[in-house]
């Protein structure tokens, strides 16, 4: 089990290298990818910086295991809990031991010192509570008439996610995971070989001409290399938009999870985030192959699941936490949501412009659109809809894959030039018609 | 490899110091670290917190070359590794055709050192007066993954390899600082070669030496007061906190204005100096300057 290491300069203490080694196995299993590379290089700098200082034999430690800010804490915990107290070993068993308690205070435990303690008591797994919620819900055995699959297919597509019944529900989550978005790679900075690329490529051309003593044939080119953008997706889970949003976040899921590469595969990453009352980063369980284990994960971590909505509030945390991380290499960002807010259309209506100056695009998709003669009334719609590239429908496995076209077309507004018609015209003008019903 | 005081983390500490840059115990150690270990130091943290200018103050202060390598999107190896100089190639072909040389003997002349430009990594593992350079890879989150992947072989082994060449290694490595505003994740693959540092916004004591040392000129309660402010300024809701660098740029501005004292009307007056965005300049209007002043104020009293 243990790796073997080579010589080290050490002073006779010799038990100081395998607890750092048992340190760093707890750090792992804390989450931090540490592997044994690493914790010969902690070995080496404690040999090099000396042990003399508690405060430095931190940093020392930190240096060579901590490699993001959020692991920053982990860490200071987990080193804390190892080194020092281990009375607050004792702290850390209680709250690893079984409760009753909802789920609300369970996430409200700091999720740090959770993870420290969990990495600490390993195998020591608190008992699970008897039903898990969300956990059964989905393992209805599913029967489908397959000799109406065809027709019953294209029925599905265009039904209302809201009026499916369970069986259904399936049957359209599988249509969704097939589905594809497409998207159009970008031009880079960056130059590859090309025949036909319209710049000189004077190395190339040089190395050829070896060939034939020093004499230049053909001149070499190149073009802009390509690469693919990514898509941020923020999908309101509030009351009103509950069932569509499940659908949404299995969509999302089948594109985050495409195997493959180039057009196969198209973003170059999918970063998800849910909002309620709050904003909640749900990427990291997208990861998980099954999207129901995913969705429950996500679910686990958002608290806000069919809550009130403050999309400006939760819009304000994502510009000022997010939007500079994850959207520096011109994502496309997917917005659903039907836009009924409760707080000030003005903070609301700042914030989108925001969101919209620092995305490629932005994408709004809006299930109250499925009703002919949906019009801009509420404060939250017209706040938004100025700021946002295109206005789309989301409400059945249809109208997700027409967000194909959406993407494909750069000019492409979906309803929103109609419906800005219409609320320049004063909403109720007899002469606006509702476009096709989706 | 490491030269004179620099023997443990208080010698780095004060080498540092005696070039003007303060930093704390963490980065100390870490700084110490990299330079024992050979290792690259990784900064990452918000602008204007004094992560390029640790890589100055480490050159000046062990007497090496600094190297920059400031990185954009669409980097590749012509402008960060080298590049052959076609120019003077042709020329080459050219004059060897009018005097009738032998061609094999020139073809294997065109790709030698003589034809070579030398860009900053390539440059960064040439040996240099006084030892091996500090080479500065800046904001490395500017590039794409391609990049970062050849980055991973020339960190790794501090040797680069020239097709027509073959591989150039470093006789003495060089010390390599990686910095990262984090406007995206730099591979973990990447990080791992590295020893990590978060650079944080430094407490009020340590932001009142820094602005000692490079603002010795500014009177004691008007650093004190700046401070203040600046540290009141970052607790509260904005889209860009000010940096460390805004802090010196302010105290500058305020000498140069021959301010004595911080008052409302001075703050809207240079607020554009610490406040970098627009919606962050209009929330500090009016009575918001004077009340986070006051706080500051109060802040400072028991002091």
């Amino acid at each position: 089990m243990m790796p073997e290491y080579p010589d080290l300069p050490l002073p006779e203490d010799g038990k100081l290298a395998h607890n750092i080694t048992y340190f760093a196995r707890a750090l792992r299993r804390a989450g931090l990818p540490i592997g044994p590379g690493r914790v010969m290089t902690a070995i080496e700098a404690v040999a090099a910086a000396g042990f003399t200082k508690k405060a430095d034999f931190y940093w020392v430690l930190h240096a060579c295991f901590v490699n993001r800010p959020e692991e920053r804490q982990v860490f200071a915990q987990t080193f804390r809990l190892f080194w020092r107290d281990p009375r607050f070993m004792e702290h850390m068993m209680s709250l690893m031991l079984p409760s009753i308690r909802g789920t609300q205070e369970e996430q409200a435990a700091a999720d740090a010192a959770k993870r420290a303690a969990g990495a600490l008591l390993d195998g020591a797994e608190p008992p699970r509570p008897e039903n898990p919620q969300g956990q059964d819900e989905d393992d209805t055995p599913i029967e489908i008439d397959a000799s109406q699959t065809a027709s019953s297919e294209e029925r599905l597509r265009v039904m209302d996610f809201e009026q499916m019944s369970t069986e259904e529900t399936q049957a359209a989550k599988r249509m969704l995971t097939r589905l594809a978005l497409p998207v159009q790679p970008l031009p880079t900075r960056r130059l590859i070989a090309a025949n036909a690329g319209r710049r000189p490529d004077w190395r190339r051309t040089l190395r050829a001409s070896l060939r034939s003593g020093g004499e230049i044939a053909t001149i070499a080119r190149r073009r802009p290399a390509t690469r693919w953008p990514a898509l941020v997706v923020l999908c309101d889970i509030s009351g009103s938009m509950a069932q569509y949003s499940r659908m949404v976040l299995h969509f999302v899921h089948a594109v985050a999870n495409r195997q493959g590469q180039g057009q196969n595969r198209g973003w170059a990453a999918v970063h998800a985030f849910t909002f309620g009352t709050r904003l909640t980063n749900i990427t990291r369980h997208l990861r998980r192959r099954d999207a129901d284990a995913a969705l429950a994960a996500a679910g686990q971590q958002a608290q806000d699941w069919q809550g009130g909505t403050r999309i400006g509030d939760c819009l304000a945390d994502f510009n000022r936490d997010w939007s500079r991380r994850v959207m520096g290499q011109g994502a496309v960002v997917l917005l659903i949501s039907d836009g009924l807010d409760r707080g000030a259309p003005d903070r609301l209506a700042f914030q989108m412009q925001r969101l919209q100056l620092s995305a490629r695009r932005v994408i709004w998709i809006n299930p109250l659109l499925r009703w002919d003669g949906f019009l801009p009334r509420a404060g939250g719609i017209r706040a938004m809809l100025p700021h946002v590239d295109s206005f789309r429908a989301g409400h059945s496995v249809a109208s997700l894959a027409a967000l194909a076209q959406a993407l494909s077309d750069p000019g492409d507004v979906g309803e929103k030039a109609r419906l800005m018609a219409a609320e320049a015209l004063g909403g109720a003008a007899p002469g606006v018609a509702r476009g096709q019903a989706i | 490899m490491v030269t004179g005081d620099m023997q443990d983390i208080d010698g780095v500490q004060a080498a540092l110091d005696g070039q003007g840059y303060v930093c704390g115990r963490a980065l100390g150690t870490v700084a110490f670290l990299a330079l024992k270990l050979g290792r690259p130091l990784f900064l990452e943290g918000e602008a204007g917190t004094g992560k390029t200018e640790i890589a100055k103050a480490l050159a000046l202060a062990l007497g090496r070359r600094l190297i920059r390598l400031q990185c954009y999107e669409g980097l590749d190896t012509a402008s960060a590794v080298y590049e052959w100089n076609f120019a003077a190639q042709m020329i080459a072909i050219r004059a060897a055709e009018g005097s009738g040389a032998d061609r094999a003997a020139l073809t294997r002349e065109l790709f030698t050192q003589d034809f070579l430009i030398e860009r900053p990594l390539l440059q960064a593992l040439r040996p240099q007066p006084g030892g091996a350079p500090v080479l500065l890879i800046d904001e490395i989150d500017r590039t794409d993954e391609p990049f970062e992947a050849f980055l991973l072989e020339a960190l790794s082994d501090f040797q680069v390899t020239i097709p027509e060449l073959g591989p150039i290694k470093a006789p003495e490595p060089p010390i390599v600082i990686l910095t990262s505003n984090r406007t995206r994740e730099v591979h973990d693959a990447l990080k791992r070669r590295c020893l990590y540092h978060w650079v944080d916004y430094p407490d009020f004591d340590r932001e009142m030496q820094i602005l000692h040392s490079r603002v010795p000129e500014a009177a004691e309660t008007l650093s004190r007061e700046v401070v203040a402010f600046v540290q009141r300024l970052r607790t509260e809701d904005l889209f860009k906190k000010p940096g460390v660098a805004e802090t010196i740029d302010w105290a500058k501005c305020l000498l140069a204005l021959d301010v004595l004292t911080l008052s409302p009307d001075v703050i809207a007056d240079t607020l554009g100096a610490i406040l970098k965005y627009q919606d962050d300049i209009a929330r500090l209007q009016g009575m918001e300057a004077k009340r986070l002043l006051d706080e500051a104020r109060q802040s400072l009293e028991p002091a």
